[in-house]
């Protein structure tokens, strides 16, 4: 029987719905009031809290079973939520599962995007400010860096990152295939809908030169250029400034195309050697399909960008087993490291081993 | 100058140090062949590895086989493709360093392991050599050294082409994954293409005008279907710098100029070489058992 128990409590995307973790989300005020709060809490030895937009976990060592009840009374009462509809959503586990489920959790194999590694810093970032305010101790110092190593294991040895995932970021990668480097690369987003500012911010976010904007209505291109940092153009202006840009994003409401293919045969006479990628955003099409006929140019409308995100997704799901698989060794590994601690508890192990001095 | 001069360096023959270059440029290739299959990202620490040990190899076959013929190994077609192979990994080293072009450096094994495993399982090619191609001349010897140095140029830049070939048609036919995912981005593709091409271009250059100075005072020295050959290639990879420049020969057709001139360059050794002197038996005739 164990000294003390390790367990996990909290709420995932895959045990509350959105509206239910939107009440559950910590805000930076009371997550640090909640935190001193449970530093204080009798017989939880050690503890780390998780918060992001689609999990709220608090991972702890407890001298018994019932500490992790009372982790969530005072959860539920600083976020005024009922303990028993708290119950419905909630995820608790507690031995060799909160380790499983920390590995899988670092590892981006429990995120809502499969394999997404934004996940890793965040996980990184709640233990080093656990760690910085002295909250974890031998056990949860042990079983972070081992879930920090794993998750760089499954990244390196399997595919469960490859390909993006998201329309916006497989057009960035599409960008990459053809331009290398974004450093260089010129963006006219066409249209100031929501859909098209999303993907102009993706290639923002990987260094695109310059970003330009141009809307029918010049006053709107001008709010979203001041938004993104970004110049505005003037719709009339784009068949003849066309060959001044390397990357254009169409995500325009009309019609009709509004990209013509003499528009563009022109605008690739004045940069032959120099490629041009159209990202067709748009509903109906803003750009005559048969520019991609032209040498040097590279058309993807939604469908293409959907098809390609929806088979990236299928081939990380198809890593998920062995993902799964290396995490369940080193799962069973760690565990044999950790079990004999918990089962010592803090009077063997020593004072100085029980929870970290603060830095 | 004795040809059996086999037994250096722990006893091996030129021989059996080339074939042991040709199979560490063959595990390089199936090492690569294999991550890509698994669809993996290539370790370029292994690859790199093998086509570093397999250099060396060959280095050192290159180096017994000159020792044995006195002079630069450019006698016979096995001879020049072992040095085309050696060429194009020496530029490997400083492009592949240079620019980290992905997947540049299984290419560029699975070249030199075609070309150095053909040479040497065709026994007909090194069963006889010209002597004294050079006639004691250094720069007739640097002539022909720099030549065969543009033919690797020239390898390097099929190699580059393929992979924008082979890019190109996996974003025109919008099937950007799987092993299509690890290829270098088109236009870094083209830009290295251009820079080889440029390169490999001036190597042959200088080499004719190297060449140039000695046919001048004899021109019966250089037999008239190596000289139309010759000039015919190095015409052509003018031909292409000039259009590529001009932004008349792009993308696809810039690719597939610089895999066809590659194979039009090696298709020409065998007309060329043909059309030389009497050959004498080389030194692998006597010493290697085939």
């Amino acid at each position: 029987m164990s000294g003390e128990c390790l367990f996990v409590l909290g709420a995932t995307h895959h045990t509350a719905p959105l509206a239910v973790r939107e009440r559950l989300s910590l805000g930076a005020g009371a997550a640090d009031a909640l935190r001193a709060e449970l530093a204080g809490l009798a017989g939880l030895r050690e503890f780390t809290v998780v918060s992001t937009c689609n999990r709220i976990e608090f991972y702890g060592v407890a001298a018994d079973a019932s500490v992790a009840a009372a982790v969530q009374r005072a959860f539920c009462v600083r976020q005024n939520f009922s303990t028993a509809e708290f119950e419905q959503f909630r995820l608790s586990l507690s031995g060799p599962g909160v380790l499983q489920h920390l590995l899988e959790v670092t590892s981006g194999l429990d995120s809502q995007m499969l394999g997404e590694t934004e996940i890793f810093g965040q996980v990184k970032e709640a233990y080093g400010l656990a760690q910085a305010n002295g909250h974890t101790g031998a056990v949860l110092n042990r079983v972070f860096q081992k879930a920090f190593q794993a998750a760089k294991h499954v990244r390196t040895t399997t595919a469960i990152t490859e390909g993006q995932v998201s329309v916006a970021n497989v057009a960035v990668e599409l960008a990459g295939n053809i331009f290398g480097s974004l450093a260089e690369a010129r963006i006219l987003l066409l249209g100031a809908g929501e859909i098209g500012e999303k993907t102009a911010k993706a290639f923002q976010s990987r260094g695109a030169a310059t970003l330009s904007v141009a809307s029918r209505r010049l006053e709107r291109a001008m709010e979203l250029a001041e938004t993104l940092g970004a110049f505005a153009l003037p719709f009339w202006l784009m068949p003849v400034k066309l060959a001044d840009f390397d990357i254009v994003v169409c995500a325009t409401s009309a019609p009709d195309a509004v990209v013509s293919r003499p528009a563009v045969e022109a605008a690739m006479r004045r940069r032959p050697a120099r490629p041009l990628f159209f990202i067709d955003l748009a509903l109906p099409r803003d750009v005559d399909a048969s520019v991609a006929e032209r040498e040097n140019v590279f058309l993807y409308n939604l469908d293409d960008l959907a098809r390609i995100a929806d088979e990236n997704r299928a081939a990380r799901e198809a890593e998920l087993g062995k993902c799964r698989a290396l995490l369940a060794e080193r799962t069973a590994a760690l565990w044999r490291q950790i079990e004999p601690r918990l089962q010592a508890g803090p009077g063997v192990r020593g004072a100085a081993d029980h929870r970290t001095e603060p830095v | 100058m004795p040809y059996g001069l086999t037994s250096m360096l722990a006893g091996l023959t030129d021989r059996s140090w080339l074939w042991l270059a040709a199979e560490c440029y063959l595990v390089g290739l199936l090492l690569g062949t294999f991550s890509l299959l698994r669809g993996r990202r290539q370790s370029g620490l292994w690859i790199n590895s093998f086509i570093a040990a397999g250099y060396l190899c060959q280095v050192l076959g290159l180096y017994v086989r000159g020792r044995a013929v006195g002079g630069c190994p450019l006698g016979n077609t096995f001879e020049i493709l072992q040095f085309t192979a050696w060429s194009a990994i020496t530029l490997y080293f400083f492009v592949g360093v240079t620019f980290r072009l992905s997947l540049l450096g299984f290419f560029t094994s699975s070249l030199a392991a075609t070309l150095t495993l053909v040479s040497l399982a065709i026994p007909a090619w090194d069963a006889a050599r010209r002597e004294h191609i050079f006639g004691g001349n250094p720069w007739i010897e640097l002539h022909a050294a720099l030549a065969l140095f543009s033919y690797g140029v020239f390898a390097l830049l099929a190699l580059t082409s393929g992979m924008f070939l082979l890019r190109h048609y996996s974003l025109k036919s919008k099937q950007p994954g799987g092993a299509f995912s690890f290829l270098p981005s088109i236009f870094d593709l083209d830009h290295i293409s251009v820079r080889l091409l440029g390169a490999g271009l001036a190597l042959m250059t200088a080499s004719l005008a190297v060449g140039a100075v000695y046919w001048l005072r004899d021109t019966a020295s250089v037999n008239p279907t190596k000289l139309l050959f010759t000039v015919a290639i190095w015409a052509a990879y003018a031909i292409a710098l000039g259009l590529r420049l001009r932004g008349v020969l792009l993308a696809r057709r810039f690719g597939w100029a610089g895999v066809a001139l590659f194979a039009a360059a090696l298709l020409s050794l065998w007309p060329v070489d043909a059309s030389r002197h009497t050959p004498v038996p080389s030194p692998a005739g006597r010493t290697v058992p085939r």
